[in-house]
């Protein structure tokens, strides 16, 4: 295989892992933001258990996102991190108290204790689901960066307009994906409840889609330049449409499940989307963007390298894939609080 | 400061505070295998009682490796970006691997062996805490050949020039296997393993002292105490093996590591001392012509000292051999202790000998100590290399960065650590006052696993409240 192929393929890999750990740990995520939608203790101690055994599990993804841009993409993975310095560490504080806290809050009793750590729960979702989505937003519409591939810009740069829009379009999807999964996984009245939070959340969620739409049609038109040069690339977003609109449509005939899934292949559609607009850079140069951009080809590391990584993935990743399933099946079904529960 | 000192100054925080939970997670691994395949072989539900407890101080000391572990995977990124492109093809395949192969095995297996207890039969549930323990094994033995190939590269060649110049694999295996990762590897889940068992050795002498879940404790102790018998002769050898890789591969760490100025014949090992920098020489207790011995296997072969080295590729002397020291002083320690221990436990005096049980519970801090010191002697004893003998730590750092956001991180690293080692502590504390929760009576007859007979236990004391 040339070398073009194989950082291709490397390409994928990277934009599967994203859509896996948006996908999943995303409805977590969304579980956490919606943490405060309920007062009682043992509803929280239901969500909390909706997710507990499968989230480290989906956190993980986010761990293989940052090897695999590492190992692949060497030079992305440097001017990202370095140049998101301050992003990153708000995230990491986030992403680590939100992992602590999930563990801690079941320990003791006391009411005093059991807040703090649900808001500390709460608020970390909140921070990393708006964190990525600013990210995303900074990707698309390109942050500036020099011949040398450094970051030249300040942690301000970062809270533009249109990437703050993309930040709240991700709350808002997230809020779908973890509302749906949640009514997925309860009985009773908070089921009911729970479905009238999530059509909600459904309705916000198309709304910000509208309206992001929109706003990326015309503030960045580097994003629409191919689907207007190559028109039959439309379909994806038509496709995605189509998905998000099954999302309600499921929902309301009591089809939890299918609901859910759509949510996921609407988060993976929307990739298809960011991926198609962007391709083939990984990172816009907004000073230079024909010179400067980060792109799968510039920035791949060597092709014995990728073979490497491509034989590691196409052996462990069916392997992931197989035991993920099991894990999910048996614990599917309704919420149990049981004495191992948090 | 500059950016180079803060940016050290937090990899080692971070990482060294991330390295206090790793080996509790491989050595408690090690462990609930041997306990939980007991239960499965005797039946005892004793010993489904004992997984089940250590299983939920696993868990503790898993959420926060993760928690810190993520911090590792960015920290390359954000402070050492020119380092990231230079190793980032050497270390892509191990990362790779690390990640598929060790984390999704050890995540994903983990809600299973925390929530399953009720939802799969024994054999599966056994076997879930197997991969559980591979998975944290696995992680080890990624993120140690990367580091070894820090210290000893190979199979590689290097291209572009300057600020663009990096490290490219030309030969994988060679990489993999670079003249110290085995070495290393074995040295360091060793170090894991006596983490693993000295936590189990400290709690269960508590139990003693405090005469609680003496069933409970009886079996772990024995266990325990044979298990660190035999993990310290493992890692004699081992220590052996690994210092003397580093005399044949990076003499200048070796130097420094025994306090080596002069090259001579007949090198002395000094067992404690203090390097007087100013004047060249150590003080202290030393062996006449051990050190020689140790590395060569003959009292005559002259050591290579620092005068063979240039001054600027020494690394600093005094840490590097303090360090080294305590690591071995600790060593020591726990010799002693489980030896005394085990001479009590045979004699049937270890429960009434309360010093004993003291000295039992503080242990766990040896373990630790030595790991800490151990990685101090391994990465400091590295410099003034990122990578030893192609890139200077200098030359590693990110260009983007400055020395007022490397001081909030740090500030806000330091923060959240000293809440989580006290969270951490305060709950590990609650697990073991709590114990362990006996769902049934054990007054029953188990097997003695070690002399095999089948044993009459008096009347095993029911635990707890």
């Amino acid at each position: 295989m040339s070398e073009f192929t194989l950082s291709f393929l490397w390409y994928l890999v990277i934009g599967v892992c994203v859509i896996f750990y948006v996908a999943l740990d995303g409805f977590d995520l969304g579980v956490g933001i919606m943490h405060f939608f309920t007062k009682k203790d043992e509803e929280r101690r239901i969500f909390l258990n909706a997710i507990g055994p499968v989230w480290d599990g989906n956190e993980v993804w986010l761990v293989i996102v940052g090897g695999a841009l590492f190992a692949g993409f060497p030079d992305v993975y440097a001017t990202l991190f370095s140049g998101f310095y301050n992003l990153c560490m708000i995230l990491l504080a986030a992403l680590i108290f939100r992992a602590v806290a999930i563990e801690f809050r079941s320990k003791r009793r006391t009411k005093r204790w059991r807040f703090t750590w649900d808001a500390i729960f709460s608020i970390a979702s909140l921070i990393i689901a708006f964190g990525i989505g600013l990210a995303i937003g900074n990707l698309m519409d390109g942050i500036p960066l020099n011949e040398n591939k450094d970051f030249v810009g300040t942690f301000q740069i970062f809270f533009r307009p249109y990437p703050i829009l993309i930040g709240l379009f991700t709350v808002s999807l997230l809020m779908m994906h973890g509302s749906i999964y949640l009514a997925m996984k309860t009985e009773g009245r908070l089921h009911d409840r729970l479905r009238v939070w999530a059509k909600r959340c459904i309705y916000v969620f198309i709304g910000f889609f509208v309206v992001t739409t929109i706003c990326t049609w015309v503030m960045t038109p580097n994003m629409v330049e191919r689907f207007k040069t190559e028109s039959w690339y439309l379909l994806v977003p038509i496709a995605a449409l189509l998905i998000i609109l099954n999302v309600p449509r499921m929902f309301v005939r009591n089809k939890d499940g299918w609901a859910f899934l759509s949510s996921c292949f609407c988060i993976a559609l929307l990739f298809c989307v960011f991926g198609i607009g962007t391709f083939p850079n990984l990172v816009r140069s907004s000073l230079d963007p024909e010179q400067n951009s980060l792109t799968f080809i510039n920035t791949a590391s060597s092709a014995l390298t990728l073979k490497v990584l491509l034989i590691i993935v196409a052996i462990g990743v069916p392997l992931v894939l197989a035991y993920g399933t099991m894990i999910y099946r048996i614990f599917r079904g309704k919420v149990k609080i049981g004495s191992t529960s948090y | 400061m500059d950016v180079v000192v803060l940016s050290r100054i937090q990899f080692a925080l971070t990482s060294g505070f991330h390295y206090l939970y790793p080996p509790l997670s491989i050595g408690l691994g090690l462990m609930l295998c041997v306990f939980e395949g007991i239960y499965l072989k005797t039946k005892n539900p004793l010993f489904k009682d004992i997984t089940k407890f250590w299983t939920k101080i696993f868990a503790l000391t898993f959420a926060l490796g993760v928690a810190t572990g993520l911090v590792q995977l960015f920290g390359f990124g954000t402070n050492w970006a020119r380092y990231s492109r230079f190793v980032g093809d050497v270390f892509g395949s191990a990362l790779g691997a690390e990640g598929v192969f060790a984390f999704f095995l050890e995540a994903g297996f983990l809600g299973l062996m925390l929530f399953g207890w009720e939802k799969v039969s024994a054999k599966i549930h056994y076997v879930s805490t197997i991969c559980v323990a591979a998975g944290a094994h696995f992680s080890a033995v990624w993120i140690v050949v990367a580091n070894s190939w820090m210290q000893t590269p190979a199979g590689y060649k290097i291209t572009g020039e300057g600020l663009q110049s990096k490290a490219v694999v030309t030969d994988f295996w060679a990489m993999i296997f670079n003249p110290s990762s085995l070495d290393r590897l074995c040295h360091v889940i060793l170090g894991c393993w006596l983490a693993g068992i000295f936590l189990i050795l400290s709690v269960t002498a508590y139990y003693y002292l405090k005469n609680r879940h003496m069933a409970f404790a009886r079996p772990t102790m024995k266990i325990s105490l044979w298990a660190a018998v035999i993990v310290l002769v493992l890692q004699l050898i081992s220590a052996d093996v690994t210092a003397r890789g580093v005399a044949f591969n990076q003499p200048s760490k070796l130097a420094a590591m025994e306090g080596i100025y002069q090259t001579k014949k007949a090198a002395p090992l000094t067992l404690v001392g203090w390097v007087d920098t100013e004047n060249q020489t150590v003080k202290g207790i030393k062996i006449p012509a051990l050190l020689s011995f140790l590395i060569y296997r003959d009292f005559e072969t002259p050591v290579t000292g620092f005068d063979q080295i240039p001054v600027d590729e020494r690394p600093p002397i005094q840490v590097v051999f303090q360090a080294y020291h305590i690591m071995i002083a600790m060593w020591g320690l726990m010799a002693l202790v489980t030896l005394i221990a085990l001479i009590l436990w045979k004699k049937k005096k270890l429960a009434k000998s309360k010093w004993a049980l003291w000295w039992l519970i503080i242990s766990v801090i040896f373990p630790q100590i030595a790991n800490q010191t151990g990685w101090m002697t391994a990465e400091v004893g590295r410099q003034p290399w990122i990578v030893y003998g192609l890139l200077r730590t200098e030359h590693g750092v990110s260009p983007t960065i400055n020395a007022t956001q490397v001081g909030m991180s740090i500030t806000m690293f330091i923060i959240i650590y000293v809440l989580l080692f006290f969270l951490f502590l305060f709950l590990l504390d609650r697990k073991i006052k709590h114990g362990p929760v006996e769902e049934v009576e054990h007054e029953l007859i188990y097997r003695d696993i070690f002399d095999g007979k089948k044993k009459k236990r008096a009347k095993a004391i029911k635990g707890g409240k």
